[in-house]
């Protein structure tokens, strides 16, 4: 059986169907990504699958037992709470100094430990996260848009360190970025989405799909030319324009 | 000992000052201050339904705080801003809740004594149910305490970790209420608030653990709750407004004291 499968998920908020007829999996040890515009449903399917939002229609089903990781998008600790990273990787059941250790080494930044959360950096803070997502050893790893606030290099080093740790570990990874540029590379399938399922498959057969081109193309015109992430496939700049 | 109403009203002080220091917590990490402070003004309208109806007084303002804070999740995030709608809420309870004691002109009520307390009117009842409730509070947050504490942190982390964030918002409404009903006689409506923000407001800075800053927010509302009735006794001044006093003169002191030694550094 798949970790996480989806079946004909629709969710709704009021009037408005936010997504339609999702089908989708994530297979033991792969790395999925998700790609998508604004208002696309990514951080809907997101919550649909931790069991955050109402589901109108279809299935979710998780292996039974599935630990799941989770990063999320924007976590903000108020000023007035004082908490550790040890006290932080703790949050979720006893766990030895060992292996908090083990974890924040495994994410990249072993000395934190007595550090407050609220005087890391950035990147530290995304990387914190991480160490306590893999803290019980999950068999899939989700993560929204966790690189806010990183700039290229800091991103392009923390997707990197999943990939390893991932391969590592044969932890499945599920997420959802902006930066396909990036993420394209790392990933094993790719699903685009935009309400719907628009296409997936491997990156490059995504990133040539007229669906994906359609959506993220700079040729297109309209409202999506904004859509900044386009570095990936500079070779359609020219193709398109030749066109 | 009991026999003695200092000291009747020390031991209700420091029952009430342990509940309200970790559940203060909570209101300030997840910036509930006018929560607080509506479910505290709604009691009063608590202490008009209790006399109207020949009750005591505690199970009426548990009933009507416990009202007020639930009709305040239901209606959180539909239409009106947080604040807006505790500042409607908060005021109106307030009130409605002093125009209903001027009703009940059969009986005298001293009207001061549920706005500021009546600590040094204390009764062994009163004590036995204070510190009940306090236990139950403590009780109840200490049993969710990482589960209160992942979902304060993040939504989306509590789910993933198998939480439901709205139980455990309904644990720290359901404290919230009985607090407010025990600090009712101790420090009055108008600063229950007051006795759940300051001390922990005060902890902060002395604290590097969530659990630490409980324990000196517990601390610091006893200390407060002692030095405020030895003041009041002292100099004659009102008891429930004296404790708050302390817990704010202590806050100011420990806040100036680190701002120095961050100054020297």
């Amino acid at each position: 059986m798949s970790l996480i499968t989806v079946k004909n998920l629709v969710v709704t908020y009021g009037a408005n169907t936010v997504l339609e007829n999702i089908s989708m999996t994530v297979e033991r040890g792969e790395i999925v990504t998700i790609v998508g515009p604004n208002g696309s449903g990514k951080t809907s399917l997101f919550r649909a699958i931790i069991g955050a939002t109402q589901v109108t229609g279809g299935d979710i089903a998780l292996q039974p037992g599935l630990k799941i990781g989770y990063v999320p998008q924007r976590l903000h600790i108020d000023a007035t709470l004082p908490i550790t990273v040890e006290r932080f990787m703790r949050l979720t059941g006893r766990i030895s100094r060992a292996r908090c250790k083990e974890a924040l080494s495994a994410a990249g930044v072993p000395d934190l430990l007595k550090r407050q959360m609220t005087q890391l950096s950035g990147g530290q803070f995304q990387r914190v996260l991480l160490a306590r997502a893999l803290i019980n050893r999950p068999d899939v790893l989700l993560l929204d848009e966790a690189t806010q606030g990183l700039d290229q290099p800091g991103s392009a080093a923390f997707y990197r360190q999943i990939e390893a740790v991932c391969r590592e570990t044969g932890c499945a990874v599920l997420m959802i970025s902006h930066e396909l540029h990036v993420v394209m590379s790392a990933s094993d399938r790719v699903i685009c989405l935009n309400g719907h399922v628009c296409c997936q498959g491997t990156p490059a057969v995504v990133a040539s799909a007229p669906e994906y081109r359609a959506l993220f193309g700079t040729g297109t015109g309209g409202a999506l030319a904004l859509y900044r992430h386009d570095h990936d496939h500079d070779h359609s700049h020219s193709h398109e324009a030749a066109e | 000992m009991l026999d003695d109403f200092m000291t009747r009203a020390t031991l209700a002080g420091v029952g009430v000052a342990f509940a309200a220091a970790p559940l203060g917590c909570f209101v300030v990490w997840r910036r509930m201050a006018y929560f607080g402070d509506a479910t505290a003004h709604a009691a009063i309208l608590g202490v008009a339904l209790s006399l109207a109806f020949e009750l005591s007084i505690f199970p009426g303002v548990l009933a009507v705080a416990l009202a007020m804070a639930l009709a305040v999740t239901l209606l959180a995030g539909r239409g009106y801003a947080m604040d807006t709608l505790l500042g409607v809420l908060a005021h109106s309870a307030l009130a409605f809740g002093l125009v209903a004691v001027s009703f009940l002109s059969g009986v005298r009520i001293d009207l001061m004594a549920y706005l500021f307390g009546d600590i040094l009117a204390v009764s062994r009842l009163d004590l036995l149910i204070i510190w009940g409730g306090a236990v139950l509070v403590i009780a109840l947050i200490a049993w969710r305490w990482s589960a209160l504490l992942t979902c304060t942190l993040n939504e989306e982390l509590a789910y993933a970790s198998g939480l439901n964030p709205n139980r455990e918002q309904l644990i720290l409404t359901l404290s919230l209420a009985i607090t407010v009903a025990v600090a009712i006689k101790v420090v009055g409506v108008l600063l229950i608030a007051a006795l759940l923000i300051i001390p922990a407001a005060a902890a902060r800075g002395l604290a590097r653990t969530p659990e630490a800053m409980a324990a000196i927010a517990a601390i610091i509302g006893a200390v407060s709750a002692v030095g405020g009735l030895q003041g009041a006794y002292v100099f004659d001044t009102p008891a429930g407004p004296s404790i708050v006093c302390v817990a704010a003169i202590l806050f100011v002191a420990f806040n100036l004291v680190q701002w120095r030694s961050k100054v020297r550094a």
